[in-house]
């Protein structure tokens, strides 16, 4: 028993010293108090004495733990510092644009503001109903037109295709797709519809066609995640009461991944409900309400706001306010489709074998 | 699951899955057709424009000559976006999958996918209404102390509405997806090449360094390509924000800045006409061309990690 007691002690006695658990607080406490006494005397901002504070922080506990520790540990000490570091400031810009917004659009926010629209109104607010119709309607197109094709895309990578060279093909081209820039898809239906229809054709559905191509990717990329999440089981299940197998696939392996796939579909239409480039080309802009997806331009939300920011008028001070108002109702909406993704995606979790 | 144990198992083939099984193979082909549409009708809308005259172009000569500064442009701003973001990116990808307790991390992982849910014109927004402006004071310092280095020439804008201002609001917006996959491919790393590190005595970073870097290396590289082909293609951001004026210059805090082929598409589109339009379109084949040379290399990369194809 006593050579087990005693071996912890040589082994302590052997290690190097080591800084106390606590001293990169102490550092910090130390570091923020001389930037802020630095700070104040030579009358920097917030911004100033956070950014000094900061390299105090760094070098001092870098220092402190080369003289009593060693090189080595100083180094990983330097390194878990600026990690946390990137971190903060990763989350900065989220915060001072959710600030920002917030405090510029919330005034903005009224009756008027959301169910006035700008035709005919000079020299007083407008209000934004014109641009969330458009909106809604523009995706409601890209949302027909995308969900249909992704969906059996993933059903067909899936449940059909497996390795063969095609679907290799399409998961690759679909993952490529994910990246082609928003404005590309908005030439693109820009130039479909400039020789289908005629020359600079501007309306709704080309806007749900530019959406789509920008939106299929998600949709097929998160079904597929989700189907295969299906256990096997079932379907064999089924196959072996004499289903066969497209039955199969739409009352059993659809229903299971249901939750899943909804949740997609609702992420997918958050990321595409905010492009501005591809509308501003197919689309273009228009001060009235426009119920017609095949006639005519069509405000919407993401354009609105670009546009009267940019070309305000006479009065500019009352179009850019009015921007923020309706920035602050895009992330009001683009947040409340995530979290209603989230949410589906908890009460319909899936029901897996495992 | 494939078409041919489907014909092994099944005496007679039955009508609804001939149907069912031709539809989705159609509309996976679908997809590609859509693709290849996308180069199609780009080049039969944009082809005039390479034919065009002097004078029609913005007073540039010919189309290679009214593109290559957007290009330079376009590079520009994206590379110092990549600049920026990369090594944050990387930071909170370690501090997600090796630094931060669970709970935390899941918290930070949100947080940046909330990050990525933010319209690109609401970043426009804030850049140019609030990130610009703050920003002045700091272009100014660089323009007196630093202006010696030709980056920092100047003379300082007086808007902030800069190159690297751009820059700086696409680093923002390219992190979220550099993040998400390093921070992936990081918490593959064996872990065993992690705990003999440790066991050899390696403080934290030194296992970092020797375990999690090493097998994530290319991982990272199509990461930062994933984003360098966001940052490539972002347009309102960068149309809201930049003061543009078409030239080619490597001074980043002056007033007088290239533009983007993305920015300068949206910014002139909608008032133009003519063969003026049909260099817009050809522009936005060029953009088109550069982002899916990029991301078709970043993906190619980036299937190597996937699960099941290799250890």
């Amino acid at each position: 028993m006593t050579s087990l007691q005693t071996a912890p002690d040589t082994i302590a006695q052997a290690r190097v010293r080591r800084l106390p658990r606590f001293a990169p607080a102490i550092a910090g406490a130390v570091a923020l108090a001389a930037g802020t006494l630095l700070g104040i005397s030579l009358g920097w901002n917030v911004a100033g004495i956070v950014v000094v504070a900061v390299l105090l922080y760094l070098v001092g506990l870098n220092i402190w733990s080369r003289l009593v520790e060693n090189a080595r540990a100083a180094t990983d000490r330097m390194m878990t510092s600026l990690i946390w570091v990137a971190l903060g400031l990763a989350f900065i810009p989220l915060v001072s644009l959710l600030y920002k917004v917030i405090t510029k659009g919330a005034p903005q926010l009224n009756g008027r503001f959301l169910t006035w629209t700008m035709r005919n109104v000079i020299g007083e607010p407008g209000g934004i109903y014109h641009a969330i119709i458009g909106t809604l309607l523009i995706t409601l197109a890209a949302t027909v037109i995308s969900v249909p094709v992704g969906l059996l895309s993933a059903i067909y990578l899936v449940e059909y295709g497996g390795e063969s060279r095609m679907a290799r093909w399409i998961r690759f081209l679909v993952d490529v797709m994910t990246g082609i820039p928003s404005i590309v898809a908005g030439l693109f239906a820009y130039a479909l519809f400039a020789i289908v229809v005629g020359p600079g054709t501007q309306f709704g559905i080309g806007g749900g066609v530019a959406l789509s191509l920008l939106m299929i990717p998600i949709v097929v990329r998160s079904t597929e995640e989700m189907l295969k999440l299906v256990p096997n089981d079932l379907r064999e299940a089924s196959y072996a009461l004499g289903v066969p197998k497209w039955k199969t696939i739409v009352r059993v392996v659809l229903p299971t991944a249901m939750a899943g796939i909804i949740t997609g579909v609702t992420l997918a239409i958050a990321r595409v409900i905010g492009e501005t480039a591809p509308l501003l080309i197919i689309c273009g802009n228009t001060d009235s309400s426009n119920f017609n997806l095949f006639g005519g331009q069509m405000a919407s939300l993401p354009v609105f706001i670009y546009s009267s920011y940019t070309q305000p008028g006479r009065n500019p001070e009352i179009l850019q306010n009015m921007a923020w108002g309706g920035a602050l109702v895009l992330i009001i909406i683009v947040m409340a489709l995530n979290l209603i993704a989230r949410i589906a995606g908890r009460i319909f979790a899936p029901k897996t074998g495992h | 699951m494939t078409t041919a144990s489907v014909r092994t198992t099944s005496p007679k083939r039955r009508l609804g899955d001939v149907v069912f099984a031709n539809l989705t193979r159609t509309a996976g082909a679908l997809i590609l057709v859509s693709l290849a549409g996308v180069a199609i009708f780009l080049t039969s809308e944009g082809l005039p424009a390479f034919g065009a005259k002097a004078g029609e172009l913005q007073g540039h000569d010919n189309f290679l000559a009214y593109v290559a500064p957007l290009v330079f442009g376009t590079i520009l701003a994206a590379v110092i976006a990549l600049v920026i973001a990369t090594p944050l990116a990387l930071g909170v990808a370690l501090a997600v999958s090796h630094y931060a307790p669970r709970r935390i991390a899941t918290a930070i992982g949100y947080v940046i996918d909330l990050l990525a849910a933010v319209p690109s014109v609401v970043y426009g927004l804030w850049g140019i209404g609030f990130l610009g402006p703050k920003l002045i004071p700091i272009y100014q310092w660089l323009d007196e102390h630093l202006g010696f280095i030709p980056l920092f020439k100047g003379p300082a804008s007086p808007t902030g509405r800069t190159i690297f201002t751009v820059g700086i609001v696409l680093a923002i917006m390219v992190l979220p997806i550099i993040t998400a996959i390093t921070r992936e491919i990081f918490s593959q790393t064996p872990r065993l090449n992690e705990e003999a590190a440790l066991a050899l005595g390696a403080t934290r970073w030194e296992m970092v360094r020797l375990s999690v870097l090493p097998y994530g290396r290319s991982g990272i590289v199509s990461a930062a390509m994933l984003g360098l082909g966001r940052a490539l293609g972002e347009t309102m951001a960068v149309a809201l924000v930049l003061s543009a004026s078409g030239v080619v210059t490597f001074n980043l805090i002056s007033s007088t800045n290239p533009s983007t082929i993305a920015a300068n598409i949206a910014l002139s589109f909608p008032d133009s006409t003519g063969v003026a339009r049909n260099a817009l379109v050809a522009s936005g084949l060029v953009l088109f061309v550069i982002t899916f040379i990029v991301n078709f290399a970043a993906r190619a990369v980036v299937a190597r990690y996937e699960p099941g194809r290799k250890k």
